[in-house]
């Protein structure tokens, strides 16, 4: 049976686990979650994510959430078919793809997230973006990116000279982030420019944008 | 031989959640301190090893490493015959184990890290505590541990039912929480307080403590 994903497409995170199963070459169904109506919020998705978010990942008998769990399992479960996306072979370069996940997590995300929440959600709950939390996490976010234009001025990607799960987990938030006004902090880099092109030609992706459709409104 | 060194300050929570590691295998290392009054994680040579400026920093031989879960799962995986296991054999149990790192890292920690912050370590940079925020963290942690509650009424630890390094990655912050009134938020949920009680007396944890 194949694997079930809970969840939208337009949903950063589930788009992350979406990416992951195309470039494994993996069978799946997608269920959609309506967040509008709290759907992820009702005892029975609950007990599958007592957290009350998407994605969820039904496989047989196993229910995992947690995105970036997921994917991991995903690439685990296939890491013999598709894209090799944790260089699990060589227990060193493993670790390196799981250090630069981490960097993905905990310096990438907060700053991109913040970004996004102010000038994509926030309008659409009818509120104003706060100006100061924007300014503060691009600032954040920019010293992250120097950091990525150093590194991979060394390495084609960022744990090496594969594409990873490293590079993987930043394509959906970094998708939104370029159709906002602050596209330059990346177009300013050139080689983190470079890098996000070449994530944008992939076939995966090429399946997984078209359902990331929210649009953040002009200035 | 170079063997390992950990670059880090010993009362960091994420310095301890590598160092915990260490002790669960039994392996020799050195603990290189790293002076962050002075800034020194923010300056050259730290910065070659980390240039995100945070401790910790680690080396096995020539092979450098940062981000404490990543330095931890690679002990945990590189080291996997020595000392007491860490993980969960096949691939259901490792999905399971990363789902509760994840959850962990974005549901737990940034929520338990600021009402550490806010109690402990602002007092050491003379701020004081904002009130308003411990209570409106702690109203989240609740719900946290509420779910911890419910998982660990099904399973003695976190993951499954041995000590792995799901519930290892807890361990720093809730040794600085217990010495806080979020203490009770510990306490008032049976399941929780005996998992605390277990993880925190762990001869690795205690071992970490100054």
């Amino acid at each position: 049976m194949a694997m079930k994903v809970y969840g939208n497409g337009m949903s950063v995170c589930v788009a992350r686990v979406l990416l992951c199963l195309h470039e494994k070459e993996t069978e799946f169904e997608l269920v959609p979650v309506d967040l509008f109506a709290c759907h992820h919020k009702l005892p029975s998705f609950l007990s599958m994510n007592p957290f009350g978010q998407v994605p969820v990942l039904q496989d047989d008998d196993l229910t995992l959430f947690e995105s970036r769990a997921i994917t991991a399992y995903i690439a685990e479960k296939h890491k013999d078919k598709g894209t090799d996306l944790t260089r699990h072979a060589d227990a060193k370069e493993a670790a390196i793809v799981k250090l630069w996940s981490e960097v993905e997590s905990h310096h990438f995300n907060p700053a991109i997230s913040a970004v996004i929440h102010q000038l994509i959600v926030v309008p659409l709950q009818g509120k104003t973006p706060d100006a100061a939390i924007v300014e503060e996490n691009l600032e954040k976010l920019g010293k992250v990116l120097d950091v990525y234009e150093e590194k991979l001025g060394k390495t084609k990607y960022l744990a090496g000279d594969s594409y990873t799960l490293a590079d993987l987990h930043h394509v959906p938030y970094t998708y939104y982030f370029m159709k906002t006004c602050h596209a330059g902090l990346v177009n300013d880099r050139p080689k983190v420019k470079a890098w996000w092109e070449d994530l944008c030609s992939r076939p995966a992706f090429l399946k997984v944008s078209p359902g990331l459709t929210v649009a953040p409104p002009t200035n | 031989m170079a063997g390992i060194k950990v670059f880090g300050h010993p009362a960091s929570t994420a310095t301890r959640r590598v160092l915990i590691a260490l002790h669960e295998k039994e392996l020799d290392f050195e603990l290189v301190h790293i002076d962050l009054k002075d800034g020194e994680h923010k300056k050259e040579p730290f910065l070659s090893r980390n240039p995100f400026g945070k401790i910790p920093a680690f080396e096995d031989g020539g092979f450098k490493l940062f981000e404490s879960r990543a330095i931890t799962q690679y002990i945990a995986h590189e080291y996997a015959d020595k000392g007491n296991q860490l993980l969960s054999p096949g691939s259901k149990n490792m999905a399971i184990l990363a789902m509760g790192m994840e959850i962990e890292a974005h549901e737990f920690d940034s929520v338990a890290s600021k009402l550490g912050w806010e109690q402990i370590f602002k007092n050491f940079f003379g701020l004081t505590t904002d009130q308003a925020v411990v209570k409106e963290e702690e109203v989240k942690l609740g719900k946290v541990l509420d779910n911890y509650e419910a998982r660990l009424g099904e399973s003695k630890y976190l993951a499954c039912d041995h000590f792995t390094l799901v519930d290892l990655h807890h361990i720093p912050v809730i040794q600085y929480l217990l010495g806080t009134p979020t203490k009770k938020l510990f306490d008032e949920r049976p399941h929780v307080s005996a998992w605390v009680a277990d993880i925190t007396s762990r001869p690795s944890s205690q071992k970490v403590l100054l």
